[in-house]
Formats: C-alpha cells, structure tokens, sequence
C-alpha cells in the first residue's frame, strides 16, 4: 500500500496540473491560449501552473512569433510523458486496490 | 475511501481531457446525412439533364470526338459536381458550428485546424488529379479517382475525429477501387459511395452520439 501512495506524484496533484499534462500527452504541442480554452481556466492561474511544471522539466517551452504576435507553444518532456504515465498507474492501482 | 474517488474522478477528467484535446467531436452526423442527399440529387440531375436521360455515356464513340466538341458537357458536369462539393461543405461546417455551440465548445482549435490540414493534403491531390484527367479526356477514371481520393482523406482525418470516420473512409476506397474495373457505371457508383454510404454513416452516427 505504501508502494502504491509513494507513485503518486505530487507535481500532478492540482486538477490544473493533471489538466496540462492530459492534453500534452496526447498532442505534440499546445499553445497557451488553447490549453487555456479548452482547460477553462484564466490566464493568471493557467501560468502558474505551466511555470511550476516547467521548473519541474515536465514540459518544455517554446517561444516564436507568428508574424507579430508572440506565441507559447508548451509541449511535454520525455521525463514528464514518463511520471505523468507513472503516476496514471498509481492512480489506476489505487482504485484497483479497493 | 475519500481518496479513491478522488482518484476516479482524476482518471475521469484525465481520459475526458485527453479526448477532448485531441479530436475534434463537433462533426455532426447531420452533415453526413445532407452531403448524401446532395450527392444523389446532383447525379440525378446530371443523368437526366446534363446526359439526357442516359443517352449519352461514355464509349468509343464519346472518345473519338474532340476535346472541343464535348466541352459544354464537361463544363456541365463539373459545375453539377462542384455544386454539390460546396454545398456539401457549407452544410457540415453550419452542422458542426451549431454542435460546437450546443456543447459549449469551440469550433476553431488546433485540433479542427489539423483535422482540415489532413483533409485538404489528399483531397487537394485528388482535385488537381482529376483536373488532370479532366483535361486528357480520361473520363472515365474520375469517378474512381473522386471515391479513392476522398476515401484517403477520410482515413488520414480519422485520427483526429471520430474513429468511424476512418471505416467510412476504407469503404469510400474500396467502392473508388472496384468503381475502376467496372466501366461504364460510375454514376452507380457515386451514387452509392458519395450518397448512400454517406447517409447509412450519417444516420448511425447521429443516434450513436446526438439523438
């Protein structure tokens, strides 16, 4: 049991998190103001959240303009693809346990 | 357990989002239903009106005479054709804006945006192909290629809608591939693959996921 609680991940805790890393799992990239559409979320909060799984090296950020306007790609890193998977199983195992 | 069904419920958002990100779900089965009826009213009218009530067909007789002298006739049907492509296409965008804005969702995201880019690679080959055709009086491939070509776009667009897009696509190939040994019955075959196959798929999508 303890095994299974010590997989949980606590970078992903926050809804948000779970949110961001959901949708970069399943797409190579994402800009800011899709993930910010399609999580439902206000700008202030969706950077926080970003800025604290970049510093973590779960996702990786890319800035480019598109012609004048600045635009944030973020996509996920090798290492956040495989603790984001990790801690899907735990999460997964948790509820098997029941 | 308070924390299980917080990690249900994780799971759920989690398999929701990954969904939703990733597939454009605002295609509506109506628009399927609509492209079939235009289709087959497009060739009826091309079979009694542009051909005459079927007197005139493609035969040797049809390709000995000069790319002048069938001209109208080519220019008939291509209008007739696109037609029915633009109001096809006009339909299903009005079908799935209305869907997206009934689900609260947006139309225009990265992912519709690819799911036209994947559209358009195959289906703008196509259209260039048969212009082609069009051109060396090879009438009688473009039925096929139209099925195949459009077949194609189907499958390479399945990855970003509904994944019975993709067995709508085989079926639009399969029909396109035996349309080509078979001349001589291309509007049999349009008919059944731009109109009937779109409506049977129309139909089953629009109970499976709307009605």
């Amino acid at each position: 049991m303890k095994d299974l609680i010590s997989n949980i991940n606590k970078v992903f805790e926050s809804r948000v998190r779970l949110g961001i890393m959901s949708v970069l799992m399943v797409n190579e990239n994402y800009d800011f103001n899709s993930l910010k559409e399609t999580l439902n979320l206000t700008d202030g909060n969706l950077a926080s959240h970003l800025k604290a799984l970049e510093e973590k090296g779960m996702i990786k950020v890319t800035k480019q303009f598109i012609g004048r306007k600045p635009n944030t790609r973020y996509s996920a890193t090798e290492t956040g693809i495989a603790e984001f998977r990790q801690h899907l199983k735990a999460l997964e195992n948790l509820i098997k346990e029941q | 357990m308070k924390s299980d069904t917080k990690s249900i419920e994780d799971i759920k958002a989690i398999r929701k989002i990954m969904e939703e990100s990733s597939r454009f779900l605002s295609l509506s089965g109506l628009s399927g239903i609509f492209a079939g009826v235009t289709a087959i009213a497009g060739a009826l009218f091309a079979y009694f009106f542009i051909l005459d009530n079927g007197t005139i067909h493609y035969d040797e007789y049809f390709r000995d005479l000069s790319a002048e002298e069938t001209f109208s006739l080519r220019l008939q049907l291509i209008t007739d054709a696109a037609l029915v492509l633009v109001l096809s296409v006009l339909f299903s965008l009005w079908f799935s804006i209305k869907k997206a804005k009934r689900d609260g969702k947006k139309f225009w995201t990265p992912i519709s945006r690819r799911l036209l880019i994947n559209l358009l690679i195959p289906l703008t080959t196509g259209g260039v192909f048969i212009f082609a055709l069009l051109l060396q009086n090879n009438i009688q491939l473009i039925v096929p290629c139209f099925l195949i070509f459009y077949g194609l776009a189907l499958v390479n667009a399945g990855k970003f809608t509904f994944g019975e897009i993709f067995y709508l696509g085989i079926l639009e190939i399969i029909t396109g591939l035996v349309s080509a040994f078979v001349p001589g019955w291309g509007m049999i075959f349009w008919i059944f693959g731009f109109g009937i196959l779109h409506i049977i798929y129309g139909l089953a999508m629009y109970r499976k996921y709307e009605a």
